[in-house]
């Protein structure tokens, strides 16, 4: 058995780099924006905050667990997004976080690559019956 | 013949899927398992051979598929030593849980308006029962676990009581693999005239069940967990409460005579199978219980038990493993783990791409894993068919993944 057996596909090196040592990861203080996303079948759970001044993101972080495909996902869109106006955040599609991991991911686990937009989704617009402006 | 890994290789030929896919390390037989040939082959031959409705088919395959039907409910019934007639067909475990909780409203006494369950029943064992409660205004109780993955008996104690109106329980938790000590509830809830249930969905083809021994008003399982085909399960019911009970499907097949205005019920077990049966899956499952009586469910069970040990040990050698077991004594072929900070859809994702099938997730136990206090589990889950080596190359893999993510 080698490690060619592995699903290339998915878990390439610079996805499996981004999980181990994920970026934006961590507490925010003074967020002005904050929502918790979970998937209830799977368990995961992540928590954006925002620091949102005259309509743009001026930071953001995120803490919470999940799988890879999660985890990275909301390191790249975190990342991503720093420094974007709120409305071209509030556009963002499943394709451009999809593109963000520059991988096929398996239909079975795009739910947990959305996830994080979601999250993201539900901070900045106040939809969700959860978000909580502080 | 007793099984070793020699026979259980052997054993294994008589699967079509291994020599289709000989790369494939099957440990999901707690989801379904596989079937043989000759569970194939008997559904072939009925449809090529006797394919006939049942029941007043004056023509000679009609009579040879009424009498393989009848024959199937007969081999059902010895295997778990109940009578014939207190064999229902259904389309799996859920549907018949399904049924009860329709049909036992009929015979519920007044002043009885609780329903005991357990913390680590598949949702199939809960959510009949939360929309019995839903329509019915009863309460649902629920026997905690102990941190050692085992039933609190001395909560079962407090929690039936002379209000509970039935506690239906698992057999084998689908989750944990833990053996619950089934007798000893049915006891306790007879004793109070209680109405009880067992899933014994993960213990029937696993090991003996017998109905008299365990006392149970019914017992439920499925087909497709047994080598049999999907789509056909069973419902065993005492037969003085199934001739009380009102029937709970109606139509063709279940009536005496009929005007326009009412009907007489059938006898049993007719009385509950409304339509046209699964025959030809009813007649493929009562061959594959004729496979796994030849091999011998305590000889199934003893291989099992020598899989599960070797599984535990090597597993515990690989580090950094989460065990969600009760102990060799009370444990079937099913083991939940989790690797240290590694996400069990993720660890699925790799065992896959070693062939490796297993079951990652919360297993339909959400309570369960709410409990446990986590998102979900890896299982693995053992049939007779399983060897060494296929513990090896999965233990192998496990391996390989805790590397690749380790952080």
């Amino acid at each position: 058995m080698t490690d060619s057996n592995f699903p290339e596909r998915m878990y390439k090196e610079h996805i499996l780099e981004l999980y181990k040592s994920p970026e934006n990861f961590g507490i925010l203080e003074n967020a002005t924006h904050k929502h918790t996303e979970t998937n209830a079948s799977c368990g995961d759970e992540f928590t954006m905050q925002f620091i949102i001044e005259d309509g743009k993101i001026k930071d953001v972080k995120f803490y919470g667990s999940g799988c890879v495909m999660s985890t990275v996902s909301a390191s790249l869109l975190t990342s991503k997004i720093k420094g974007m106006e709120m409305e071209e955040a509030k556009n963002l599609s499943r394709d451009d976080v999809l593109d963000l991991l520059k991988i096929k991911v398996n239909p079975g686990r795009i739910k947990c690559v959305l996830l994080p937009l979601y999250a993201v989704k539900n901070a900045i617009t106040h939809t969700h019956r959860e978000t909580l402006k502080i | 013949m007793i099984i070793n890994n020699d026979v259980a290789k052997k054993l294994k030929k008589d699967f079509p899927i291994f020599k289709n896919n000989p790369k494939l390390i099957y440990l999901d037989n707690g989801a379904t398992t596989q079937k043989p040939n000759r569970v194939i082959n008997t559904i072939k031959e009925f449809y090529e051979k006797y394919n006939a409705n049942v029941a007043r088919g004056f023509y000679k395959q009609s009579q040879i598929a009424m009498e393989q039907y009848q024959n199937a409910r007969r081999i059902v019934a010895k295997f778990i030593n109940a009578e014939a007639e207190e064999i229902i067909f259904t389309h799996n475990a859920t549907d018949s849980i399904n049924s009860v909780a329709y049909a036992i409203e009929s015979i519920i006494p007044e002043g009885r308006d609780e329903i005991v369950l357990t913390e680590m029943e598949h949702h199939s064992n809960l959510i009949p029962w939360q929309q019995l409660a839903f329509r019915s205004g009863f309460k649902l109780k629920f026997i905690k676990i102990k941190d050692d993955f085992t039933l609190d008996l001395q909560d079962a104690q407090e929690k039936i009581t002379k209000k509970t109106a039935i506690v239906s329980l698992t057999h084998v938790s689908n989750s944990l693999g833990t053996i619950n000590p089934v007798e000893e509830i049915v006891k306790i809830a007879k004793s109070l005239g209680v109405l009880t249930l067992i899933d014994a969905t993960q213990s029937v083809p696993h090991m003996k069940v017998d109905v008299g021994k365990i006392g149970s008003d019914f017992l439920v399982f499925s087909g497709h967990k047994m080598l049999g085909p999907t789509g056909v399960g069973v419902l065993y019911g005492k037969r003085e409460l199934l001739e009380k009970m009102q029937p709970f499907n109606f139509g063709g097949g279940m009536i005496k005579s009929v005007s326009k205005e009412s009907s007489e019920f059938a006898d049993l077990p007719e009385k509950f199978e409304a339509g046209t049966p699964n025959i030809a899956g009813a007649v493929a499952l009562a061959e594959a219980i004729t496979y796994i009586d030849k091999i011998g469910v305590d000889n199934i069970h003893r291989w099992e038990s020598e899989l599960m040990k070797y599984l535990i040990e090597s597993l515990k050698k690989v580090g950094d493993i989460v065990l969600y077991n009760v102990g060799l004594k009370n444990t079937s072929g099913i083991l939940s783990f989790n690797i240290k900070g590694i996400h069990a859809h993720d660890v699925a994702s790799i065992l896959d791409s070693y062939d490796v099938a297993v079951r990652a997730g919360h297993h339909c136990c959400m309570p369960l894993m709410k409990r446990l206090g986590i998102p979900g589990t890896v299982r693995a889950s053992f049939y007779f068919y399983n060897t060494y080596e296929d513990i090896d190359k999965f233990v192998e893999a496990v391996k390989k993944t805790k590397e690749k993510f380790g952080r």
